[in-house]
Formats: C-alpha cells, structure tokens, sequence
C-alpha cells in the first residue's frame, strides 16, 4: 500500500478517535455539572481541558455554553470535535480510492451534517442530543470499515491509528484525574464522590463493562486496574496495546519487509510493561509516573511507524 | 416522424420556444420526434409532485456519494456537487453510428498526424499544414522528437467535444487530447438514472456504457513496456485539490489500480518507483491525469511539485509508459485543429465524416480583418485554453469586452482563433417544474490501445442558465445522462 495513504488512514482513524473522546468527556463533563455539590463549572472545564491535552484557546471564560460550544463548533481550534471531523474527513477524501463507499458516505454525512445551519440551534436547545449524533455517526462509521473493507494493510493502519489513539488518549486522561481520585481515603465517599467515579468510567463507556467485571461497587482501585490492565475491555489500554501489537503483526505479515526491530521492541516493551505489572505495585508506586510512562512510549511507537512505514529515505528501500 | 401530442404535454412545458436551433426533442412545428415520445409520454403521467421527488432523491443520492468539482477562483465553497438534469438526452442508434465512425476516423488521423510531427514531419514537409503554426504552439515539446512510444499510441484516451448545428448534423467542435475529465460524471449519472426512471430504462434499450473503466485499464495494460507482463498500472494525479479529483478516485478505484501523487513516485537508474509501505515498488504504467507541463520539473516547469523528477527520462528509456504521451495538446491547438479534415485526407485518403466547425486563423492578415471587423458576430478563443476560459462570445460581449480582446488579438495573433457563433441544438431540461430547452453539446470518450473504443454514449453538457451557450462545468454548466439506443 502507499504510504501516503497509509498516513491518511492513519490520520482519519485517530481524528476520528479523538472526534469521538472528545464527545464524551464533554458529555461527562456537562451532566456531572446537573448535580449541585461536586466542583465548580471552571473546575470541571480546567480539568476536562487538562485531560485533552490542554489545548490553546480553550481557556475558561466564564461562561460555560460557550465553552461547550466552541469546543463543539470552533473549526479553528484543533481540539474542537468539528476540527477532528474536518481532519478525519479530509484525509478520508485523500484516500477516497482506498475507503468503501459506504465508509465515505457515513463519514461525508457526519461532516455535513455538524456543519448544517441547524446543528447549532440544535447544539443549544440540547446538547445531548447533538453529542449523541456525532457518537452514532463514528459508531456506524466504525462498523461500516469493519463490515465493508478489505482486512488487509488499509484497514490494519485504521485499527493501529484508533489503538494508538485511544491509548494515548485514556493514559492522559488517567493521569488528570488519578491524583484526586485514587490518592484519597477509600471510605468517605459521598453521593457525590460515586457520581465522580461513574462520570470517569463514563468517559471510557465503561460503567457497564465495569460492574460486569466487579459489580456496581466501585472503588478507585479496581477502576484504575480496569482501565489500565483489563484484556478483555476495548477501551482498557492493554486491550489497546494488544490490538497496535496485532495490527503491525499483521502488516508485517502481509508485507515483504524484515521486520522493523525497533518497532517490535517498542511495542513489546510497552506490552510486557502492562503484562507483568500488577496493580498493587502501580498503587504503591508511582501511578503518575507509570500513565506518563504510557504516553511517552505510545508517541515512541508514533514516531517509529512513520520511520518504518512513511518517511523511510530512498537508499534504505534500496538497498533492503 | 413526428407524433401528436398527448394533452397532458401542454401543461408540462415552461418557456419552451422553438427558434432557429435545433431541438432535440421536437420538432419545428412543436410535434415531438418519434424517439422521444415514449419519453414525453412517461413525463405527463407522472403525479404533479413526483418529478421534484426523484429529482431531491437524485440530488441527495450525488451529495451523499461526494460527487463533487472544485471550482476555481473562489475562496469560499470550493466543493459543489456537478450540477445535473434529470431527463436523459436521446441519440438513436442511426446517429450513434456516424458518431463512432467519425470519431474513430478522427482519431485515427490525429494519432498519425502526432506520430508524424514528432518523427519525420512528412506533412510539414509536403506542405499541408504551415511548419510555423506546428513550431509556435506552445503545447509543442521538443523533447518528443524521435522517441519511440509504445505501439505508436499518442492519445489513448480522449474525450471529444461535438456540437449538433440547426441542420441536425453533428460537428466536432475540439479534440480534447490532453487530459480529458468527466467520464465519472457520465458513469455515475447513469447509475443515478437507472434508478430514477427505472421503467423508461428498460423501455427504450439503452445501449450499456458501464465496461468503461475495465476498457479503459485493459488500454492501458496494452500499452506497458515490453516484458513487463504484469504491469503495475497507476492514475497520477495532481492531488486533493484538482477539480477533477473526484473522477481520479472514481477511476482508480473503479479500476482497482493505485491512485498516485507526484510525491509517491521517485526514480532511480531511470526506473519509476512508488513508495509503499513495503518499500520501494516499480510503477510500468501512468495513466496522467497531471499536464505536460507540470509532470517532470527537470524537463518541464521547474517550479511544479506536481510531478515526478526524472519521470520523463525514465519514459524516454523505455521503462515506463505515460499515457497520454507528452506534447499530445499540439494536435488539440485551436489553430491546428482547423487542419484535421486535412489531415484526415492526407494521412487516410478518406472524407471527413464529421465536420469542423468554420476556423477562422488569426495569424492570416485577411481574416484577422474580417474578424476584427465583426467582433461582435463571432466567437473568438485563445488557441492553448480549455473548459471555457479565455474565450470572447460576440453577440453576448459588451463592447469593453471586444475592445480588449482587438488590442490582444493584434499583441498575439497566433493565439486566436474565431469561430461563427453557432446555434447549437436544445435539449429540454426540467426548470422547476417544467421544460425548457436549453443548449447542449455532447462529449463522448475514446479509448486508444489494441484499437479505437468508443463506449456508447458520452457526456451531455448543458448550459443551465437560459440562452447561455457554455456549457462547462467550471463556468455553471450542468450534464446529463445520454442514452444511445438500441434501434
């Protein structure tokens, strides 16, 4: 495959991802704001803006709808969710060729329906509703590219980009809230404190998978374990770094290369680091430092792939 | 042939005047033609609100797939879905046939008259065509002269443009011979039609025009270097940002072959290669849909990061075919068009079966007189541009216009040439509710490997707004499906 399209798909995926992250943290973030009693509005915004990677312009104003609205509509500010469906579809239409119809046509109409003179009148009559139509939109999105492409290279680099993604995402996440939430004393939870530890597993939708696993009593812990080391969730960044493993496994395979050995000694460095680490020693330790750990190596595997994959120099190829 | 009318057709009408021009569905006194009354018939019985209602689920159906052009020049909602109408233009298979074989006439001329110019100049030489009017095109490239191109293939996809005068007879107006666009518009139209009038399909027999795409890869798989059995075949485009990028997609993928960009592609020890996340992967054949002038920036405009450098080495060695091959515009100049029915008797021994529309050259003193004395009358185009720019429509003009056009008309002679304003035939296209005629060319598209292949039936262009005769899409012009029938 080319690799500039494979940067595309990349690109489209992770946009998408981020699209869709973004939606619901902003989603958690507004109704945890219908409870009178947790924080204040500018506390809530600073700390959702600190778990999306503190982005430029997005500073509190005051006023919250326009926050909410900005983060939503401003296609300037590249953490805003239409900035990411511009992305996601830009890139879509640079590798239109590749993508099946029925993936464009998800996503084109994602892009223009955000971008009606309605979706903003919308936006402020409910905003419920207008995050949930960004969600349906990735989701069938999602299950389109499942159902509808080829599971060769193309669709490997989209599943390695919302992997990639998602892990990143999750880990800085985490890293925001671990210090308020899990540093403080088991018992003295209020009404209040157990909204809080909804809203987080909310912003994985992982409240149902969660009580699945260890019921509805939820304790810091067991989230951070859940999140962090659970095989078997989507959204736990194991599961995460178990799919970018495959997918580049699965490249490999499909390709005639030799295998890029730094690439596999990254991944697996960061998948033996999640294997055989439990979470008792993560709560002893240095939770921060270990999320932070996460990052930095997920933006390791980043820019290993582009060496590998896109960016490679002309002799190299040659002479390989 | 004509038929009367059924009493429900009155209503149907706008502003539907008949002049001059021909009609395409009815006749002078306002009788319909045989062929379209089927057409008329269907469009009468239909509920009031019905057509509005396939037309928004057209419309829809276009928007949701992305059928979209770019056009230039404004900031603003660059992306536009093609504008379309909804009925289909009828050609009857009697029409057809004199189409096909004057094209492939054609054609076959101007690829000898290119394999000619670029090798012995046997018809420069024996004085046919002025050595100078060849020498000063500006599409003209010296770095063709003596390089062998496989099987002798110039142009091996085309496109050309042909007008229907008042007589009825068919004329061709330009051979597009560059990079010609609008073949998806013609494939998805089609699709798009099929299921809007599904009865009146089946009804008509409509000649099949969905093989183009494998046609068209099949050409290009004749055309790859020797020895390379399994070519690997590629659609260089210009990029995201070329308005006919939708059509690349489409055809590439239609296709099934690798849409590249100029920055896919590197050379090395004269040999093509894309990179791929594999590696390095040679390429044997382009299909370019980039222009002569912005493919190589070693050889061409050095200022163009469109391209591949060293791409035109490459091709000269032999270890890549580009299809078109370069300096291919030579033979679509304004000016040396006004040779092809020449050519067609020199190199074939045979009459044109389709005729050129009146040429007037501006080089000539006599006729650049006449010319500019009846500025007003004529329509005037710069003999190097396409889709519709650069061009002066006389009666249409202000008198600041024609003004400006004289003083550069006696600056570059050589760059102009006019032409009779001609009245086109009218097709009728649904304006609100109702009919009403507007002008209409028709591009149909010619393939070039083993043999001349011309899918039966082509692009309707229309020009949308009344009384308006430029029918290109980057200038507001619209298309519709053409059906070539059966018998």
């Amino acid at each position: 495959m080319l690799s500039r399209v494979a940067d595309s798909l990349y690109w489209m995926s992770r946009y998408l991802e981020r699209a869709e992250n973004t939606v619901r943290q902003l989603d958690v973030t507004m109704s945890l704001l219908l409870d009178p009693g947790g924080a204040s509005a500018e506390t809530r915004w600073k700390r959702l803006m600190s778990s999306l990677g503190k982005p430029a312009g997005m500073e509190w104003s005051g006023d919250l709808e326009s926050m909410a609205s900005r983060l939503f509509f401003d296609a300037l500010s590249p953490a805003s969710i239409t900035f990411c469906v511009n992305g996601a579809r830009e890139n879509a239409r640079q590798v239109r060729e590749e993508i099946s119809t029925e993936q464009w046509q998800r996503l084109n109409r994602l892009f223009h329906q955000i971008r009606t003179p309605q979706a903003q009148a919308q936006f402020g009559a409910n905003i419920n509703d207008s995050l949930a139509a960004v969600i349906d939109g990735i989701h069938l999105f999602k299950g389109v590219s499942d159902t509808t492409m080829i599971h060769g290279q193309g669709w490997q680099f989209i599943r390695l980009g919302r992997y990639l993604e998602r892990a990143y995402a999750t880990a800085t996440m985490l890293e925001v809230y671990q210090p308020e939430l899990f540093n403080q004393d088991e018992e003295d939870h209020s009404g209040y404190q157990y909204l809080e530890l909804v809203g987080l597993l909310r912003c994985c939708t992982s409240f149902e998978a969660y009580c699945q696993v260890y019921t509805a009593d939820l304790s810091s812990g067991r989230i951070l374990e859940f999140l962090l080391l659970n095989r078997d969730f989507p959204h736990a960044i194991r599961y995460t770094v178990d799919g970018i493993r495959d997918a580049i496994d699965s490249i490999q395979r499909s390709g005639g290369r030799r295998p890029p050995e730094e690439l596999t000694a990254a991944i697996g460095k960061l998948h033996a680091m999640l294997d055989f680490t439990t979470i008792g020693e993560i709560l002893a330790g240095d939770a921060g430092g270990f999320l932070h750990s996460i990052r930095e190596q997920c933006m390791r595997i980043h820019e290993l792939i582009y060496r590998y994959y896109v960016h490679y120099s002309i002799q190299s190829a040659l002479s390989a | 042939m004509s038929a009367g009318l059924p009493m429900e057709m009155d209503t149907l009408y706008g502003d539907y005047t008949l002049d001059q021009a021909f009609d395409e569905m009815r006749e002078r006194d306002g009788t319909l033609r045989s062929h379209y009354v089927p057409l008329a018939e269907n469009l009468a019985h239909l509920p009031q609100d019905e057509l509005q209602r396939r037309k928004q689920s057209a419309d829809l159906s276009f928007l949701t797939q992305g059928i979209t052009f770019t056009v230039y020049g404004r900031d603003e909602g660059t992306e536009r879905i093609f504008p379309y109408d909804l009925l289909p233009r009828l050609i009857t298979a009697q029409e057809w046939d004199r189409i096909e074989r004057g094209l492939t006439q054609r054609i076959t001329a101007l690829n000898l008259f290119l394999r000619d110019v670029y090798s012995d100049a046997k018809i420069l030489n024996d004085r046919i065509i002025p050595r100078e009017l060849v020498y000063s095109c500006k599409h003209y490239r010296r770095q063709m002269r003596g390089l062998q191109v496989p099987r002798n293939v110039y142009i091996a996809v085309v496109g050309s443009d042909l007008l229907r005068l008042n007589t009825g007879e068919f004329v061709v107006l330009e051979d597009n011979l560059r990079v010609p666009s609008g073949v998806s518009y013609m494939l998805t139209n089609r699709r798009v039609m099929k299921r809007t009038f599904p009865q009146l399909f089946s009804k008509y027999g409509v000649r099949p025009i969905e093989r183009y795409p494998q046609l068209l890869l099949a050409t290009l798989r004749s055309l790859a270097p020797e020895g390379r059995p399994e070519p690997n075949i590629v659609l260089l485009t210009p990029g995201v940002f070329n308005s006919a990028y939708f059509e690349h997609t489409y055809l590439a993928r239609q296709m099934g072959i690798d849409l590249v960009e100029g920055r896919d592609l590197v050379t090395h020890d004269n040999i093509v290669y894309m990179r791929t996340t594999d590696g390095l992967k040679r390429v044997d054949v382009i299909y370019r849909r980039v222009d002569d002038d912005f493919s190589d920036p070693l050889i061409f405009r050095s200022d163009s990061s469109l391209g591949c450098a060293g791409l035109f080495n490459a091709y000269r060695a032999g270890n890549v075919t580009v299809t078109n091959a370069f300096g291919t515009g030579l033979a679509d100049d304004k000016a040396v068009y006004a040779y092809v029915p020449r050519m067609i008797r020199y190199y074939l021994d045979e009459e044109p079966i389709l005729p050129n529309v009146e040429t007037y050259l501006l080089g000539e003193e006599k006729e650049r007189k006449h010319v500019l004395a009846n500025l007003d009358k004529l329509v005037v185009k710069a003999v190097g541009e396409s889709g519709g720019y650069g061009m002066l429509i006389g009666p249409h003009s202000t008198a600041a216009q024609r003004e400006e056009f004289a003083r550069q008309i006696e600056a570059n002679p050589r760059n102009y040439i006019a032409q009779p304003t001609l009245d086109f035939s009218r097709a009728p296209c649904l304006i609100g509710n109702r009919l009403e005629p507007r002008h209409v060319d028709l591009r149909p598209y010619i393939l070039f490997g083993d043999k001349v292949n011309i899918v039966p039936g082509g692009l309707t262009r229309v020009a949308l707004e009344k009384g308006s005769l430029v029918v290109n899409s980057s200038q507001g012009g619209g298309s519709k499906d053409t059906w070539v029938l059966e018998n």
